[in-house]
């Protein structure tokens, strides 16, 4: 209809809100990738022999892997000797408050929205920063410490707390478990790490940011949330980058262990740079997410808004080993202009009694391909499990793409598993009906986008909620007038 | 207040409107009859700005403005509601949600500070009594499973919520049950002044026992041939459509 070109004609983005450098001098490892750069990020890191040698395991695999070629995007092919694996921004010795950060950097946070002094005395978030690869501060660590709440970034809890990150490092995400977990696992160098001791609620929900900064800078934190026996915790992860015009990759690692009763809460709000309009630049977010629900009646719930990047390969999954755990996946991903999304989750149903809920809320627009990938397994011993998966497409325009790959393997009778899907179309007549009452265009499709997304911006924490919301409009903003 | 002159509309080429013309005043009533398919949704979506029927010809002027220049919120805006004879579902969205935004677009329009949470629930409030609708449709997804009855009930709480100038109200009373029709009439009576219009399209002579209009218009292939008052609809209601389609084919 024609309307409906109009729509397509004006989807055209708005510029990137957070597209600007900081100006701190970074010290970064030379480009490219070999032995001697997973050497010299772990001497850097003044890390332990072992963790060296588990890197380097890691890399030796790598190299022997090849890229996935299974999702549904396109992009040239990846450069690996042409990205710098390594770049702090350069300060004095490690800071122990607030005051001894380059004034550079704080002002960075502000800008995004985050001031730690403002967080600290505020909001009740505790934050742990990762600018580029170098964790920078952790906010309430004392506050915490007092619950016996560990929350520090990785190179600390490598320092100071190496039984745990021994016993917990890749126990969910193997080092070898895929290319980019591998590529991750040789090169990471910085990202969160995460306690929580049995029996303790977490009384503020735990927060990191991250933002890449140099430029030819690829970003591979790790973040390792360990939940022990009946504790709580609710975890939030936020990105920016700034706009450049060539690619730059992004492979975290996510890993969850939750014992018997316990029960974590992962959200994701992710804003990196999407590219611009004509599909030049943005990053390509190739992230592995996990978690194991290793106790009896342990839940790990993921809620994602995934806004930005080029390219988005993500599929944050749930083992669900102990009896009468739960897994859930909520999802919306915005895709617009050339953003391509192939994004999903696993639920691997291996205890009895186990239950996942998957809720995908795919919004297209613009040319952009957004793919929904799920797999559903229930293991023969996993008698009695329900899966119920909701999986909705939402179509502005007729350039883009929606599209749903689910995998369905149930492998005992007393399981059940339903799966629903449902494409649409943002209607012109609901559009026309917003607009009757005043609402302008694109008031009108940020209303409906959030009314269709409603379910799973639910479940995100207030303030995020809210954060979430604005960029949903923000995304699609500029494309219709 | 609205003065439409010799309008034509078509939608893919196909005309609808072949040339209408009607003054509405302040303070004024206007009914629309006529047979199924004769053009008044065109009409009323015509005048609300649907994008899908072109006008080829005339004018509308409204408050002295060239009406057709507007977008479909600036005509919003300025105090033009349409309550739809098919109101649409947004889910997700419940009433409430969409009255807020919509009521704040509109008084920013106006120059006025958009209403706090405490007074727009008070004016809710207020409206929720005068059409005598459940908070709890109000909390639901807008239309979403609404009954036929409850939709129509909705858009006259709109109505009353937005206190437009210029009302259509598009059938309202068609899938309303008798007790409804009384309310949602009170509610329309209750609104009107000697500052504001409305145009009640119509197929029963029923509803206009409770909104008693001040002129009566049969609508036909696209064309007003015939205006009378009240009685006009009394005549209708009695006689049906037949001998004015006959008049017309003797008169040409
Ligand atoms: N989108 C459209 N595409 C094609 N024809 C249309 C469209 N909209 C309306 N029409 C046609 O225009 C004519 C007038 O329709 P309209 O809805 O205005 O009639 P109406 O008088 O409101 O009828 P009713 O009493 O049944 O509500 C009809 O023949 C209808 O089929
Ligand atoms: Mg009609």
């Amino acid at each position: 209809m024609a309307k409906d070109d109009h729509i397509i004609q004006e989807f055209t983005s708005r510029e990137y809100e957070h597209g600007w450098v900081s100006d701190l001098e970074a010290d970064a490892a030379p480009k490219g990738l070999s032995e001697d750069i997973v050497r010299f990020i772990s001497r850097r890191k003044s890390e332990p022999e072992w963790l060296l040698e588990w890197r380097l395991k890691a890399y030796r695999h790598w190299t022997t892997m090849v890229e996935p070629k299974w999702p549904n995007v396109t992009y040239p092919a990846i450069n690996y000797q042409d990205i710098i694996y390594y770049s702090a921004p350069k300060q004095k010795a490690s800071p122990t408050s607030l005051d001894e950060i380059d004034p550079e950097l704080l002002k960075t946070f502000e800008k995004l929205g985050i001031s730690l002094t403002e967080q600290k005395r505020l909001s009740g978030i505790a934050v742990d920063a990762v600018l580029d690869s170098v964790s920078v501060a952790t906010t309430f660590k004392e506050k915490l410490g007092e619950l016996g709440i560990i929350f520090c970034s990785f190179s600390e809890a490598v320092r100071e707390h190496p039984d745990l990150i021994k016993k917990y490092l890749g126990s969910v995400v193997p080092a070898t478990d895929n290319y980019f977990a591998a590529l991750n696992s040789a090169v990471f160098s910085d990202g969160s790490f995460c306690y929580i001791p049995a029996g303790v609620r977490c009384p503020m929900e735990l927060s990191t940011y991250f933002r890449i900064n140099a430029a030819k800078t690829g970003q591979f934190e790790r973040t390792l949330i360990v939940a022990d026996e009946g504790s709580y915790v609710s975890y939030l992860e936020g990105c920016t980058a700034p706009m450049r015009d060539e690619n730059q990759l992004h492979a975290a690692v996510v890993e969850i262990y939750a014992m018997k009763n316990a029960e974590v809460k992962y959200s994701t709000v992710q804003n990196w740079y999407p590219g611009n309009k004509d599909g030049v630049g943005g990053i390509y977010n190739f992230v592995t997410k996990r978690g194991l629900c290793a106790g009896d009646h342990a839940k790990i719930s993921w809620t994602q808004v995934e806004t930005g990047s080029a390219i988005t390969w993500k599929y944050p999954s749930c083992v669900l080993k102990g009896d009468y755990s739960v897994g859930e996946f909520y999802s919306v991903a915005v895709t617009n202009n050339y953003q391509q999304a192939d994004t999903g989750t696993k639920m691997i149903h291996l205890g009895k009694n186990t239950k996942s809920r998957i809720v995908s809320k795919g919004i297209s627009a613009g040319k952009s391909q957004n793919s929904y990938r799920g797999q559903v397994h229930v293991h023969k011993r996993a008698v009695q499990s329900r899966n119920f998966s909701q999986c909705d497409s939402l179509l502005l325009g007729d350039q883009c793409g929606a599209h749903t790959f689910p995998y369905i393997d149930v492998e005992n009778s007393s399981s059940r598993v339903e799966h629903e899907a449902t494409t649409s179309k943002i209607g012109e007549d609901q559009i026309f009906y917003c607009q009757q009452r005043g609402i302008d265009e694109e008031s009108a499709v940020a209303l409906i986008v959030n009314g269709y997304a409603k379910e799973v911006l639910n479940q995100l924490p207030m303030e995020f909620a809210v954060e979430a919301q604005k960029l949903l409009a923000l995304t699609l903003e500029g494309s219709v007038g | 207040m609205l003065k439409i002159q010799n309008l034509h509309a078509q939608i893919e080429e196909k005309p609808i409107l072949n040339g209408i013309s009607l003054t509405v005043n302040a303070g004024e009533v206007h009914a629309i009859m006529g047979p199924n398919g004769s053009g008044k949704s065109t009409l009323a979506a015509t005048l609300a700005g649907r994008e899908e029927y072109t006008v080829t010809q005339g004018s509308v002027e409204y408050m002295g403005k060239n009406l057709l220049e507007m977008t479909p919120e600036e005509r919003a805006r300025e105090g033009v509601f349409l309550a739809f004879q098919y109101p649409v579902e947004i889910p997700g969205v419940s009433t409430i949600n969409f009255m807020k935004t919509a009521l704040n677009q509109i008084r920013v329009h106006r120059g006025e500070a958009p209403l706090d949470a405490v007074a727009f629930l008070k004016l809710m409030k207020e409206k929720m009594k005068l059409v005598e609708i459940d908070q709890s449709l109000l909390n639901r997804s807008l239309n979403e499973g609404f009954s036929g009855g409850e939709k129509k009930r909705n858009e006259i709480f709109q109505m009353a919520m937005l206190e437009p100038r210029l009302s259509i109200l598009d059938e309202t009373d068609s899938g309303l049950d008798i007790d409804a029709l009384r309310i949602v009439a009170h509610g329309v009576n209750a609104l009107r002044s000697k500052n504001n219009a409305t145009i009640v399209v119509t197929h029963y002579q029923r509803l206009l026992d409770y909104i008693v209009p001040d002129f009566v218009h049969v609508l036909y292939k696209g064309r007003i041939v015939k205006s009378g008052t009240r009685e006009l609809a009394l005549e209708l209601e009695e006689k049906g459509y037949d001998w004015i389609k006959a008049d017309l084919a003797t008169a040409r």
